[in-house]
Parts: C-alpha cells; structure tokens; sequence
C-alpha cells in the first residue's frame, strides 16, 4: 500500500479508536464476566472477595457433571462421523463428475443455510414418526436421548466439516493426484499419501469446527433430547432464562476457557500441518504465517458463517 | 480392409475411454454416497415431513393427526399475531444487520489497513469471541445488563440510576449484535484486504480527495463483503432464539421463540411446522441473493 491509500492522520486516528471500542464491546462483557466468577459474594454484581467457591460448587453439582459427560460423548460421536462422511462428500463433489451431483450438492448445502429452529423442528417430528414406525415394525419403544441427539448433530456437521474441506480441496493442484495414478499408486494409496496430508488443515478445520458446533448447540439439542441426555449448553440454557447466579458465571467461564484452548490448540495445528504439506497461499498476499492462518480461519468463518 | 481395422481401433479406444470415464464417475458418486444417504435420511426426509405436518389437523388434545388435510395452519401464518411476530422479527433483523454494518465497515477497514503483523494479531483477538460460546456471551450480556449486575450498580454507586435495559427489546437488539457481529467483519475484511489498492492510488492521481475515491472506488469493490456481511447476520438474526429468550425474556416474542413454543408450550405442531418452512423461504431468498451478490467470492 502506497503513501496516498493511508488514510491521513486525523482519519486513522478515529478509526484507531473506534477499533479499540469495538474490541471493548467484544470483551469487556466476557472479561468482567470471568472476574465476577472468582467473586465470593452470592449476590452476583457485588465484588467481596475472591474465591474459588463456585467453581467447587460446579464439581460437586452431580447435574453439571452429568451434563458435561453427556455433552462430550455427542461432540465426540458426532464430530467423528462428520469429519469422515463430509471430507467423503467433498472428495466426491470437488474431484468427480457424476449425474444428480447437482441436486446432491444443493442437500450437501442446506443443513447450512437452514435455520436453528427449523432444523430442531425437522429433527423433532422425525425421530416421532421414526420411533412411532420402529415401534409399530417391532415393538420395540425407542425414546430421545444421546442417540438422537448425535444423530441430529452428524446432520447439520457434516455439510460445515463439506464446505471447509471443499474450500481446501478447490486450492489444490489435481496434478499431484493425477501424477500419483500414473506412478501406480491405487486410488487409496493417492488419497492416503498425497491428497488426505495436503487437505489435512481443511479435514483438521472442519473437525474444530464440527466440534465448537456441536459443543455449542442448544436448539436442535433441547428438541431431541430425552431424561437424562441434557447437554451442558441446554441445562446451562435452562438455567440462564431463569437467573443469573455466580455458579453459572463459572460454568461460563469454563466454557469459555474450554473454546479458547480448542482454538489455540488448532491454530497451532493447522501451523504445524501447513508447514509440513508445505503449501504456500499465494491469494493471501501475506508472506506472515501467522496472518495466512488468520485468512484461512476467517474463511472458514465466512463460509460458515451465520448459519448456527 | 485396413481402413475398417483402424476405425474399430480408434472407436475401442474411444469405448474405454467412456468407460473408464463412467466408472471414475460411479466412483466419484460411490465415495460420497454414504453422506448423501445419510443427508437424504436425516435432512431430507425430515423435511419433507415438516412440510406434511404443515397441512394436518390439530386435535383438541394438542395431538396431531395426520388426516384431513387443509391450509388453516398456512392461512393462521399470514393473519394478526403471527404475521405481526413475522413483521416484528424482519424489523429487529433488519436493525441488527444495518447497526453491524455500520459499525464493522470502519472496523474492517480499520484493520485491513494495518501492517500485516498487526493484523494478524487483530484478527486473531476478533476469532475468539467468533468461536466462543453463543449462549456464554450472551449470557454475559446479561450478566452485565441485569439491575443486579456490575454495570447498574456501579451506576448506582456514582449516584445514578440503576441501568433497566434487560428484557426490553434495547437488551435484544444489542444482544443480536454483539452475538453476530462477527460474521459481519469477517466478510467486509475479506473483501477489503483483497482490494486492488493501486485503484484507489490511480483515482488519488487523477485529484479524487480521500472521500472521493473511498466512495466511488473502494465502497463499491467492497461490496461482496457488505452483501456476504448482511446475509451472515440477517439469517441467523431473523431465526433467534437464544437472544430474545435470553435478553428479551420471551416478550413480545420473535419468530425463534414463538415457533418454539408452538411444540413446547402450545402444542399445536401443524401451525409451528407451518411457521418453519416459512421462516425457511424467507433465507433461502435471501442465501440465493447471496450467492448472485458474490457469496462464493469469499
């Protein structure tokens, strides 16, 4: 950028402090939030003394815990399932030509584009019917719980964990594949040693982002779920309508550490993985490392962006 | 003789050629099947069921039966109170999506003219509260608004008035914003980092001031990311749930909270699932307005 596209002194100087306002705007809600969860006090906005008390409290409230473990296991279960069936679906549409690709592609991107509410409804009167035919087929009385949950999350992650690998997949030579057949390597040789290590930071992004998605959800969740497969997120919500107490500002606080720490952990990945794949992002313009990883985050979170 | 030998050559060749072509496509379809299976299972029928139940009877018991079908449910979305939910929901997205704007574009702009290490580190600090808990910071909102809560109270103790801001539609509209303000940045500054800056520098050399050239060339090339930045917040602002409960307290409510209380509280699932394929004509108008505008330049 040239001298005469810097904005003059007066201008950058506003936008400076508009910047950093906005940035107050981000973070002081979280910040003072965080602060207050080391309050002592139980009444929540009064500051007495630190204190470690409501995060024991957490520990010790068998229904927290319940919750966490449930929403582990159906971040786990589902963040697996996706990241494989939806780098599948991306190998197909981004490498293949086949017929129905284009119908296909439009269902590979509507869990996407449909809303929250729509999509907990959908999840909803399915699983009724569903067990309501199980039931009349066998018997056998089927109920919501952690199964249809993880069902319901595997649908709207595998099109997100779809879109990032495609996103990758799109910024790759063919050649190197098509250069892998010709010295004989079967088709899951190619894909395991020259396509999968190349996508690996799309297949790793998807992953984090099938997981924060999964982690995160409280509608679909709260419409599928059963007695006893509450997820954090939906007894948090629970809790949350009704009050605000220092116990679920830990509990915030906790969640937000946990999500701060996912992110850490796969920017250093998708790090570590791009240097090693050494691809190179010519249309970030950045020779900064730090700042392609940024531009390649920031599209995954354009491209997820909204949705959920 | 010679000449027939060649032509069943050269139209064997072709033969394996198609084929091989058409099982590299078998094969393309094959690798993807069991995700478009499970789409089609657990998207496309439950869809397709939403859509059934939309035009089936509520029975006074606040069952449904999946008989004698009718439009009541549709008729009920376009009159009085729902249409006015609908209406009220377009506004407040609406008002989310042009504060976001004109907030992120000075922001993104901001940023995307700063030194490459800078911005890096800039981004990084608008990723996080992107990737944090939805439901956390919003609860935060709370927490800091609530008349119990720091804000008030310092206000209090600076001889003021306790802040009574929760639960109008004010807690709501900044809730929204803050919880989507990020998908408004992010696109804005894709657009704008990208942006050709020689343009700018050649409309300054033909005497465009500052103004000038930002209006009539640096607004207009970032205009993916402005229409990208809109339909990122609008969708998920129109759909809200969690914010309006949250913030609002459930009143008046928003299209998010009260198609939830069609199956939770009023049970009357044909008008709720009636509402949901609205809602969802409604984004998919505006995705496809995203996608003509330049969404997949992102």
């Amino acid at each position: 950028m040239r001298e005469s596209t810097v904005p003059r002194p007066f201008v950058d100087r506003l936008l400076s402090a508009h910047g950093w306002l906005v940035y107050l705007f981000f973070y002081a809600p979280i910040v003072v939030l965080a602060v207050f969860s080391f309050n002592d006090n139980s009444r929540v906005g009064v500051w007495t003394e630190p204190s470690l008390r409501w995060y024991g409290e957490m520990f010790n409230n068998q229904a927290i815990m319940r919750s966490i473990s449930n929403t582990l296991i159906v971040a786990a279960i589902s963040t697996a399932v996706s990241v494989v069936l939806g780098t599948a679906a991306a190998i197909s549409m981004e490498r293949f030509r086949f017929k129905g690709q284009r119908t296909l592609d439009g269902l590979l991107y509507l869990p996407i584009i449909i809303p929250d509410v729509t999509m907990a409804v959908m999840m909803l009167l399915f699983f009724v019917q569903a067990f309501d035919l199980f039931a009349g087929l066998t018997g056998i009385r089927l109920n919501l719980g952690l199964g249809s949950i993880s069902l319901a999350h595997i649908a709207f992650n595998i099109s997100f964990v779809a879109v990032v690998v495609r996103a990758r997949l799109a910024g790759m030579d063919p050649n190197l594949s098509e250069a892998a057949a010709d010295l004989y390597a079967t088709p899951w040789q190619t894909f395991r040693k020259v396509t999968l290590p190349l996508i690996m930071p799309g297949v790793a992004g998807g992953a984090l982002l099938a997981l924060t998605l999964s982690l995160d959800d409280v509608v679909v969740t709260s419409f599928v779920t059963g007695p006893g497969s509450t997820t954090l997120p939906v007894y948090v919500f629970g809790l949350v309508r009704r009050e605000v107490s220092p116990l679920i500002n830990a509990v915030s606080t906790a969640m937000l550490v946990a999500s701060i720490l996912l992110v850490a952990i796969s920017l250093g990945f998708q790090r570590r993985s791009g240097g090693r794949a050494g691809l190179t992002e010519t249309d970030e313009g950045d020779t900064d490392e730090t700042a392609q990883m940024a531009g390649r985050l920031s599209r995954v979170g354009a491209d997820s962006g909204g949705l959920r | 003789m010679v000449d027939s030998v060649e032509r069943t050559a050269a139209d064997t060749a072709v033969d394996l050629e198609l084929r091989a072509e058409r099982a590299e496509s078998r094969r393309g379809f094959l690798i993807g099947l069991p995700a478009y299976f499970y789409l089609v299972l657990f998207f496309a029928v439950p869809l397709l069921i939403v859509v059934v139940y939309s035009f089936a009877t509520r029975t006074r018991t606040g069952a449904t039966a999946l008989e004698g079908w009718n439009l009541d449910s549709w008729i009920r979305v376009f009159s009085g109170t729902p249409a006015q939910v609908f209406l009220r929901s377009l506004a407040l997205a609406a008002a989310t999506t042009v504060i976001s704007l004109i907030f992120s574009y000075p922001f993104a702009y901001w940023i995307a003219t700063r030194t490459p290490r800078m911005r890096a580190i800039l981004l990084v600090l608008v990723m996080i509260p992107f990737w944090s808990n939805f439901l956390v910071r919003t609860y935060a909102m709370k927490f800091l608004m609530g008349s119990d809560g720091p804000l008030s109270l310092l206000s209090q103790a600076l001889g003021g008035e306790p802040v009574r801001i929760l639960f109008t539609i004010w807690a709501v509209l900044i809730g929204l914003v803050y919880g989507y303000m990020p998908f408004m940045i992010l696109p804005l500054y894709a657009a704008l980092e990208r942006l050709d800056w020689s343009l700018v520098e050649a409309a300054r050399d033909l005497y465009a001031d500052g103004w000038t050239a930002f209006r009539k060339v640096t607004l207009p090339l970032s205009m993916p990311g402005v229409v990208a930045g809109s339909v990122l917040v609008f969708i998920p602002a129109l759909g809200a749930y969690v914010t309006p409960a949250i913030l609002g307290g459930g009143r008046p409510p928003y299209l998010g909270d009260y198609i939830v209380s069609q199956f939770l509280s009023a049970r009357n699932w044909p008008f709720g699932s009636a509402l949901s394929v609205a809602v969802m004509f409604v984004m998919l108008i505006a995705t496809v307005l995203y996608f003509r505008k330049g969404g997949r330049t992102l």
